[in-house]
């Protein structure tokens, strides 16, 4: 047998032209796709950049060092008047990275609170998480930031008339007051104490899982972990004197002074991202659980494992598998929908950087692409974080 | 093939040709505003006096009454005006990109805006100063006593600036709370979120009538910054630039020599040759800028002098009920001083 038909279809025939040639064709066609698409992308650049220009409008990220002169009322940095428009751009990413933070915590317990309470077999309870759902899924964030806003807001009493338990924590329209703890001299010894207790603890507990394992045998790890988390820091405590003391808030003039405070715009904005992505979170919590073929439960309670213990080592692991890909969306969805806190002035990124600062510095293309940039940014870690925690509950199949 | 090379061609050529055509259009708003028979002027999301909708959904205020002039001047009609809302953190942009043809927006003059954001202002049709405004329950009688207080204060505006300088000369602590709009600033403030509301002071009392309880608010003495506001146009149009500032100057003008829209069908027949040349009778009248020659006649007749316009719109004729002050001419102990029209 000779190969003689495939080899003739593979080599061009001599003295065609290569435009006939659909390999070379097609490379041709999508070079020319690429040239256009970076001419477009050269235009567009080029043309806003001479518009600038003739008009007038400065360019370039030269303000970034200018001295921003703006008060900001919520920073986890340093940050003064005398500060550059640079240092707005951080503060403003942090106010957004924590509101985001402490929203997907949130979010996820209640979420998965909402959506294994939907499944429940008591009636009452599976309504009650029914009726949440359907509420905070279908009205707006917006309406219910402002609702969260203005309804909490204004049921506040004002800061000589604040709400308080036991004279330290402080509630009114302007916050929520705590004390701080103020660390003396020997705190650190204490600290240490209690970062060993922690180190400690984990690393017994990764023992008796295995001792576990080996032998079938259990160890109390509740009563070893209280012991070396809470009673242990306590003694040396009290050995030390007492370092650590509280300050805290009292009433100066106007406001609450000393002590921690959050303010209502960021309580505000919490509840509502929190309370609306949970719903979210708690359908495809349920999904997730559903689509567990229901023999898997079966087989766990003919082997005599306990509720508890079926939805724990056997449902929920398969489960997650579905939820996680979901989810990873849904907590994009709440770091992006952080950017409404601009209507109810808590100071995040778009409310500081996109706002005051792009309206005094006026450069609108620079400070609006870099704040996209963080927004991409912030959402390509979540989900490549996602990701490998995806990757490690996956199905590993063999 | 051919085919295909001939179509990219084209499109480069088009898209080369459409963005050079596009900053072209841009260079020349009057001829776009004549062409278009409608003029888009740029306003405040609310803002009680200057640029505010009534009951019936029309805009109104000393902003708004510009606009229309402006319109009455360019396009002989004051109603042919597309009045587009914006927050102030918008309004730069807006103009910036071409999207409306003027800022009428309470907007102070700064050397910044002027030049650094590629725009030009027309003139002052409003002297303004920052001040405070605090619950009387608070007892607080002085801008000085305001140390630690909580501020409401409407993002993207200089009184967000003169805020941190005036209690950093004065070495006093403040905590900012920054709204997006007046409306939402102004309700921050009656909820209690903080003690003291600051924006130029005009806008105070007309924030001040929208409270729950007007008179438990109290604007307090001190003026902290100058705020100039006027009209605002883009650098780069000269043509453009003119015909803005003159309808303007018109306006103070026909006040300073008694013409208004009740009598200026009588003054179009003195003879005292600066009314002549104000209503285009006699004079420059409206060839240099590109206008009808009537285009003074019909700001007055249509829309009324600066005194009027003052008056219906935040004067003792209005709920505002602000008096003249450095607002009046410049002969009556004010400062508002047009150039001569001749």
């Amino acid at each position: 047998m000779k190969p003689t038909t495939s080899e003739a279809a593979k080599a061009p025939a001599s003295g065609t032209s290569l435009i006939y040639n659909p390999t070379f064709r097609s490379v041709i066609f999508q070079i020319i796709a690429v040239g256009a698409l970076a001419f477009f992308i050269y235009t567009i650049v080029n043309n806003a950049l001479t518009n600038l220009d003739s008009r007038g409008i400065a360019t370039g990220f030269g303000f970034l060092d200018q001295e921003a002169g703006f008060g900001i009322g919520l920073s986890l940095i340093e940050y003064d008047e005398t500060f550059s428009y640079g240092r707005t751009f951080w503060v403003g990413l942090i106010n957004t990275a924590l509101v985001s933070f402490l929203g997907i915590i949130l979010a996820t317990v209640l979420g998965f609170t909402i959506g294994i309470a939907r499944l429940s077999s008591n009636w009452l309870v599976s309504r009650l998480a029914a009726v949440y759902i359907e509420i905070f899924r279908n009205i707006p964030l917006l309406l219910q930031i402002f609702f969260w806003y203005f309804a909490v807001l204004q049921a506040l009493p004002s800061p000589r008339q604040s709400m308080s338990l036991g004279e330290a924590i402080f509630v009114n329209v302007r916050g929520l007051y705590f004390p701080a703890p103020v660390f003396e001299q020997g705190a650190m010894v204490v600290l240490a104490f209690l970062a060993l207790g922690i180190a400690a603890t984990i690393v017994i507990n990764i023992w008796a899982k295995n001792r576990q394992k080996l032998t079938g045998q259990q160890t109390p790890m509740l009563r070893i972990a209280f012991g070396l988390v809470i009673v242990l820091p306590l003694i040396v405590y009290f050995i030390m004197g007492s370092p650590i003391s509280a300050q805290y808030p009292v009433l100066k003039g106007f406001n609450f002074r000393g002590g921690i405070s959050i303010i209502p715009e960021l309580a505000a904005l919490l509840l509502a991202l929190s309370i609306y992505t949970a719903s979210f979170i708690a359908e495809i919590v349920r999904s997730g659980i559903n689509a567990v073929s229901h023999g898997q439960t079966e087989a766990a309670m003919s082997l005599g494992l306990p509720r508890s213990k079926t939805l724990k080592l056997v449902v929920i692991p398969q489960a997650l598998r579905i939820i996680i890909p979901p989810l990873t969306s849904q907590y994009l969805n709440l770091t992006k929908n952080s950017s409404l806190a601009m209507a109810i002035g808590y100071p995040d990124l778009v409310s500081v950087f996109a706002g005051t600062t792009l309206n005094q510095t006026g450069q609108a293309i620079e400070i609006i692409a870099m704040t996209m940039g963080v927004y991409l940014t912030l959402s390509l870690l979540t989900s490549a974080l996602m990701n490998l925690y995806n990757r490690k509950v996956a199905l590993v199949e063999r | 093939m051919k085919n295909k090379l001939s179509l990219l061609a084209s499109v480069i050529v088009a898209s080369t040709a459409f963005t050079t055509t596009s900053a072209l259009a841009a260079e020349n708003t009057l001829d776009k505003v004549l062409e278009k028979g409608v003029l888009s002027c740029g306003v405040s999301t609310g803002l009680p006096g200057f640029s505010n909708p009534n009951s019936k959904g029309e805009w109104e205020g000393i902003d708004v009454e510009y606009c229309q002039a402006l319109a009455a001047a360019v396009l002989g009609d004051k109603t042919k005006v597309k009045y587009v809302p914006l927050t102030a953190k918008e309004r730069f942009t807006a103009l910036q990109s071409g999207e409306i043809d003027v800022l009428s927006r309470n907007t102070t003059w700064t050397l910044h805006r002027d030049t650094a954001l590629g725009l030009n202002f027309v003139g002052v049709n409003y002297y303004d100063g920052q001040g405070f405004m605090i619950k009387k329950d608070l007892g607080i009688s002085s801008a000085k006593e305001l140390d630690g207080a909580s501020v409401c204060v409407q993002s993207g505006t200089t009184t967000e600036l003169n805020l941190a300088d005036y209690f950093r000369n004065n070495s006093m602590s403040y905590k900012p709370v920054v709204f997006d709009t007046a409306a939402q600033t102004s309700s921050g403030f009656d909820a209690g979120r903080c003690d003291v509301l600051t924006t130029d002071q005009s806008g105070l009392y007309a924030l001040r009538l929208n409270l729950s309880d007007p008179s438990a608010a109290v604007v307090l003495p001190e003026i902290i910054s100058k705020e100039p506001l006027g009209p605002v146009v883009r650098q780069g149009d000269d043509k453009w630039f003119n015909v803005a500032k003159w309808t303007l100057n018109t306006m103070i003008n026909a006040e300073e020599y008694g013409v208004d829209s009740k009598n200026v069908d009588e003054m179009v027949k003195s003879s005292d040759p600066n009314i002549k040349r104000i209503l285009g009778v006699d004079g420059p009248k409206g060839k240099s800028l590109g206008l009808s020659d009537d285009w003074g006649y019909q700001v007055i007749k249509q829309v009324g002098n600066y005194g009027e316009s003052f008056e219906r719109t935040v004067g003792e004729g209005s709920p505002l009920e602000i008096s003249r002050g450095v607002n009046a001419l410049w002969n009556q102990g004010g400062f508002m001083y047009a150039p001569p029209i001749r």
